[in-house]
C-alpha cells in the first residue's frame, strides 16, 4: 500500500473510532498506569461489560502525564466526548460503567476532564487542568491520544508526514532546518543537533551509525520511558529523517536502539512497532521509494546507569564493558567501532518530526534565546501534582512548582528543587524565579540532566539528600578513572559521619576540595558532575551542614542518629495507638493516662509520630 | 603528520599533528608522574595523575585533559603545574594513598607532592591493587592472551582472570607481575613450579644451563604463534 493510500485508510479508522457508534473504553496503559493498578482494571472490563449487556472497544493506550491521577479511564459514547476519570480502582469503575455507560450520569465528582472536542456540562476540558494547562505539548503530543501498539492511530495523527517531506530534502537542508530551529540534546548534554548531525555527515568513514540513548537511568525520572511507551514511532520516525540526513549520498547507514532493559514494556512497544515500520516501508530497502536504505535493531542494556554515557553505551554495544573513554576525539568522528556515529536521546529524536512538519521557526520561537522548544520534565517529589510535564523552554521554577504541580503536599514549606538526576544540583527557595533553561541551571551550579525534578520542602535533610545521591552514584561509577572511584567512596564515608553527627567542621571544606578535584579530573560526564548535589546543598545549605557538625542536630527530623521522639505528656490522651504500633515496643502506659517512651529501646522509627491524633509525640 | 609548534609552562616545543601530549612533554624533560602508563601498552587514562590544564587562547577558557590520551595541535597552550592541576593530582594521591597505603612507590611519589598522610584513612582490603589496567593491557597487548580483565563495576571492581578462577588460558610467563607499578601481583617460583593468579605451571630447564627458566605452558604457546621450534626454544635466553 502506497502512502497516500495507508494515510487515508489510518484517517478513516481513526475518525471512526472517535465518532463510533459503539461506546470506546481508553486505558492507559503505560507502566506507570500498570503500576497504579490498571491492569486489574483491564482483566476486569470485558466481565463487567459482559454482565451489562455493552458492546464496547477498549483501547489501550499510553501515558499523558499525570501519574498522581492514574489510572486513568477514558469513556467515549456515541455522539459524546471522550470523558476522562482518574484514580479509578475497581469499584469506581463499576460506579462509572454503571452511572455513566449505561445511565447517564457523568459523575463530575469523579471526571478528571474530557479529552479533545465536545463538551459536557459541570466538566472541564482535560487540558485545563491544573497540570496541564501550562504545557505545550511536542514530544508528548501523541503520548495518551493513540495505541502505541497501532500504526495506523500514529499514521492518522500526522505520522511518516514528516519522513515523507525530509525525504523529498535535500540531507544538508534538513539539517540546516535542525540547526535553525535551536534544538539541542535532550539527554543531559544540551549539544546543538543539528550541529552534531553536521559533523557526522561530513566525518570520514565508511559508515554512518545513528543511535539512539534510551538508557534513562536517573531515579525519579521516565520521560523516555513514556515516550518508547505511548508513541514510539515518533522517535523511529526521527531516527530515520536523522539518518537520512546524516547518511543519504555518503555512506550506508545503520541504526541501533539502546533501551535499558529495566523498561520491559518499551522493549515491546518499540519492537511492535520497529516491525510495522518496515512492513509499511518505512524502514529496510528504498525507504517510501526514495533509493534510501536504513534500519534499526533494538540493544537491551544490561542494568549499569553508566551506559548511558555516550562512550560507555557505544562500548557496551560493541559487546565490551561499559566504560567511558576519553572524548578529545568525538564519536561523530570516531564512535561506534571507530566509525562517525550520530547518538541521540529519545526526546531529541521524538522533536525532530514536528519541526519538519511545522518548520524550524516555529520551533524556535518556543522557549528562550540559548534553549529552544519545549523540555519534558518528571516533576516529582513533594508537590500535590506528579508526573510528567512539557513545558516550554524558560518557564521558572516557581510555576512548575506552585501552578502545575499544585504547591507543596500537606501545606508545608518549600524548600529546594534537585534537578539534572543524581548528578545534579539543588537549588533553593530564594531562585524560584530563575528560568530553567539549559545555561540557567548550569549558572547556579545544576543542570538540566535528562529532566527529573524533584521538590522538596522542609522535611527534606540537605544532608541527607546528598548523601542519597552520592550513595546511587558510589554504586553506579564504572570504577574505572581514580577521581570518581574513590572519591565517591570517600564523600559517602564523609556524608555518612556527618549525618551521624560524628563530623568535623573541617569536613565541610574536605568535601569541598575533593568535588572540586572530581569536578576537573574525572573522566566522564559521572564523575565530573557527581559532586554537584554535595557542592550545592554546600553552597546553598551550608548551615545545614554546620547544624549537623556542630549542635549534632538535624532540624528537619531526618538524620535518625540525631533525632529523637518524645512524648508530651500534657497531650497525650493515652489511646494506646503508638504503642500499638511501635515496632520495638519502646513505648508503654495505662489507658487514658500518659504513656512514656523509652529511649534506649527506641529505633527512631517515627511511626509513633505519624500515628499519633494528638499531636502528642515530639520530634527533635 | 606535519610538525606542529605548542607551548608548555611557557616553552615552545614541536610535535607531530595528533601524537599524546604526554610523550611530547616527557621527550622535552618535562616530569609528570604517571601511575597506568607504560610506553609498551596503549594508553587508558585510568590514574588521571598526568592530566595538564590547555587552553588555545593566552587566558581563554582552560580545561583538564589527560596528557597520556590528549592528541597534541597547533597551537595548544599547556600548563603542567597549574594550581587546578595540583589540586587533581594530590586528590589523586590522597585517594589513592588511602586506597593502598602499602603500594610500592606510591607513599614516595604522594611525598613529592607533600602528601604523607591520607584524611581519608587507610584501608586494607585491596592489597596493593591501584587498578590501573597496566596488567591486563600486558596480557592483551603485548602478549596476545587476555587472561585478565575487570571484573565487577565502580568501587567493588578488580583485577583477574574470568571468574577469579585459575584462567585456562594463562600461560604464566609473568609479564603482569613485571609491569604492575605497585607490587599488587605476586609471581612466587619454587624448584620447578611457578605459582601466579592461583595457578600452577610446570618449568622448563634450559637444555644447556638447565636452569628452571620458563613454564612448559608458555614455551609451547610462543612456539606456536612465533613458529620457532619447540627444540629451540628449550634454551634459555642467557645461553642462546
Amino acid at each position: 500500500m502506497d502512502f497516500k493510500a495507508l494515510q487515508g485508510k489510518s484517517r478513516q479508522e481513526y475518525k471512526k473510532r472517535l465518532g463510533s457508534d459503539k461506546p470506546v473504553i481508553y486505558v492507559g496503559a503505560a507502566t506507570c498506569g500498570m503500576a497504579a493498578g490498571a491492569g486489574e482494571l483491564l482483566k476486569m472490563l470485558p466481565q463487567e461489560l459482559d454482565a451489562l449487556k455493552v458492546n464496547a472497544d477498549v483501547v489501550r493506550v499510553g501515558c499523558i502525564g499525570p501519574c498522581c491521577l492514574e489510572p486513568l479511564v477514558d469513556i467515549q459514547k456515541p455522539g459524546k466526548p471522550r470523558l476522562s476519570f482518574h484514580t479509578v480502582n475497581p469499584r469506581k469503575l463499576k460506579t462509572i460503567l454503571e452511572d455513566y455507560l449505561v445511565k447517564d450520569n457523568p459523575h463530575p465528582e469523579l471526571a478528571l476532564g474530557i479529552v479533545g472536542e465536545g463538551r459536557l456540562d459541570g466538566i472541564p476540558n482535560l487540558f485545563d487542568h491544573q497540570m496541564l494547562k501550562g504545557q505545550v505539548r511536542i514530544a508528548l503530543r501523541n503520548c495518551g491520544h493513540i495505541d502505541p501498539n497501532r500504526i495506523e492511530d500514529y499514521i492518522a495523527r500526522g505520522g511518516y508526514t514528516a519522513l515523507e517531506k525530509a525525504l523529498k530534502m535535500a540531507p544538508e537542508q534538513i539539517i540546516d532546518w535542525v540547526k535553525k530551529s535551536g534544538l539541542r540534546g535532550r539527554g543531559g548534554g544540551g549539544f546543538a543537533t543539528g550541529k552534531k548531525w553536521d559533523s557526522v555527515r561530513n566525518a570520514e568513514g565508511n559508515i554512518r551509525y545513528i543511535l539512539c540513548n534510551g538508557d534513562e537511568g536517573d531515579p525519579g525520572a521516565f520521560m523516555d520511558r513514556s515516550v518508547m511507551e505511548s508513541d514510539p514511532h515518533s522517535v523511529i520516525e526521527g531516527i530515520i529523517i536523522a539518518a537520512f540526513a546524516i547518511a543519504w549520498q555518503k555512506a550506508p547507514a545503520e541504526g541501533f536502539f539502546y533501551v535499558r532493559n529495566e523498561y520491559p514494556l518499551a522493549v515491546r512497544n518499540l519492537l511492535i512497532a520497529l516491525d510495522q515500520a518496515r512492513k509499511n516501508g518505512f524502514l529496510g530497502k528504498n525507504i517510501m521509494g526514495s533509493g534510501f536504505d536504513f534500519d534499526v535493531k533494538i540493544n537491551r542494556g544490561g542494568g549499569a546507569f553508566v551506559c548511558g554515557e555516550s562512550s560507555a553505551l557505544m562500548r557496551s554495544l560493541e559487546g565490551r564493558v561499559g566504560e567511558p573513554r576519553v572524548k578529545y576525539i568525538h564519536a561523530s568522528d570516531k564512535g561506534l567501532w571507530e566509525q562517525p556515529t550520530n547518538l541521540n536521546n529519545v526526546e531529541t529524536y521524538a522533536c525532530v518530526p514536528e519541526i519538519i512538519n511545522k518548520g524550524a521557526d516555529w520551533f524556535a520561537s518556543i522557549g528562550t534565546k540559548g534553549s529552544k522548544g519545549t523540555k519534558v520534565f518528571s516533576l516529582v517529589g513533594k508537590v500535590n501534582n506528579t508526573g510528567l510535564v512539557e513545558v516550554p523552554m524558560g518557564i521558572t521554577l516557581g510555576e512548575m512548582v506552585h501552578k502545575i504541580g499544585g504547591g507543596i503536599k500537606n501545606s508545608k514549606k518549600f524548600k529546594a528543587v534537585q534537578t539534572g538526576g543524581p548528578s545534579g544540583g539543588v537549588i533553593p527557595e530564594n531562585m524560584i524565579n530563575l528560568p530553567v533553561d539549559f545555561d540557567e541551571l548550569t549558572r547556579v551550579g545544576s543542570m538540566m540532566g535528562s529532566g527529573g525534578l524533584i521538590v522538596m520542602d522542609e522535611g527534606d535533610c540537605m544532608v541527607d539528600v546528598a548523601l542519597y545521591y552520592v550513595k546511587f552514584l558510589e554504586e553506579e561509577s564504572c570504577g574505572k578513572c581514580v577521581p570518581c572511584r574513590e572519591g565517591l567512596r570517600r564523600m559517602k564515608q564523609i556524608l555518612k559521619r556527618i549525618t551521624e553527627g560524628k563530623g568535623a567542621i573541617e569536613d565541610i571544606d574536605t568535601l569541598e576540595e575533593l568535588g572540586r578535584a572530581m569536578e576537573l579530573g574525572s573522566l566522564c560526564g559521572l564523575g565530573q558532575s557527581a559532586p554537584k548535589p554535595v557542592l550545592s546543598t554546600i553552597n546553598y545549605f551550608r548551615q545545614e551542614y554546620e547544624q549537623h557538625i556542630k549542635e549534632k542536630r538535624c532540624y528537619a527530623g531526618v538524620c535518625t542518629n540525631l533525632i529523637s521522639f518524645m512524648i508530651d505528656p500534657e497531650k497525650c490522651t493515652g489511646c494506646h495507638l503508638c504503642e500499638v504500633h511501635c515496632p520495638s515496643n519502646a513505648i508503654k502506659g495505662e489507658k487514658k493516662k500518659p504513656h512514656i517512651l523509652n529511649q534506649e529501646v527506641c529505633i527512631k522509627c517515627g511511626i509513633c509520630y505519624d500515628v499519633c491524633r494528638d499531636d502528642a509525640v515530639i520530634k527533635r | 603528520m606535519s610538525t606542529i609548534k605548542i607551548t608548555a609552562d611557557g616553552r615552545e616545543l614541536g610535535a607531530e599533528k595528533g601524537e599524546f601530549l604526554l610523550g611530547v612533554l616527557r621527550r622535552n624533560g618535562f616530569d609528570l608522574p604517571t601511575l597506568c602508563h607504560n610506553d609498551q601498552v596503549s594508553p587508558d587514562g585510568r590514574c588521571r595523575l598526568c592530566t595538564c590544564e590547555i587552553r588555545w587562547q593566552q587566558g581563554g577558557r582552560s580545561r583538564c585533559v589527560v596528557s597520556c590520551l590528549y592528541p597534541v595541535d597547533e597551537g595548544l597552550i599547556v600548563e603542567t603545574k597549574s594550581e587546578n592541576v595540583m589540586l587533581v593530582r594530590k586528590t589523586i594521591l590522597e585517594l589513592l594513598l588511602a586506597r593502598t597505603p602499602e603500594a610500592e612507590g606510591l607513599p614516595e611519589l604522594a611525598a613529592e607532592y607533600g602528601i604523607t598522610r591520607s584524611r581519608y584513612g587507610a584501608d586494607t582490603d585491596f592489597g596493593k591493587c591501584i587498578l590501573c589496567g597496566l596488567c591486563v593491557r600486558a596480557c592483551k597487548e603485548v602478549v596476545g592472551v587476555e587472561a585478565l580483565g575487570f571484573w565487577m563495576r565502580g568501587t567493588s571492581k578488580v583485577v583477574g582472570p574470568a571468574f577469579l578462577e585459575p584462567s585456562p588460558v594463562c600461560i604464566g610467563c609473568g609479564a603482569c607481575a613485571f609491569v604492575c607499578p605497585t607490587g599488587h601481583i605476586v609471581m612466587t617460583e619454587k624448584g620447578d613450579e611457578r605459582k601466579i593468579w592461583g595457578k600452577t605451571f610446570k618449568m622448563e630447564k634450559c637444555a644447556k644451563c638447565g636452569r628452571y627458566y620458563a613454564p612448559k605452558f608458555e614455551l609451547e604457546w610462543m612456539s606456536k604463534v612465533t613458529g620457532v621450534t619447540y627444540e629451540k626454544l628449550e634454551v634459555c635466553p642467557d645461553c642462546r
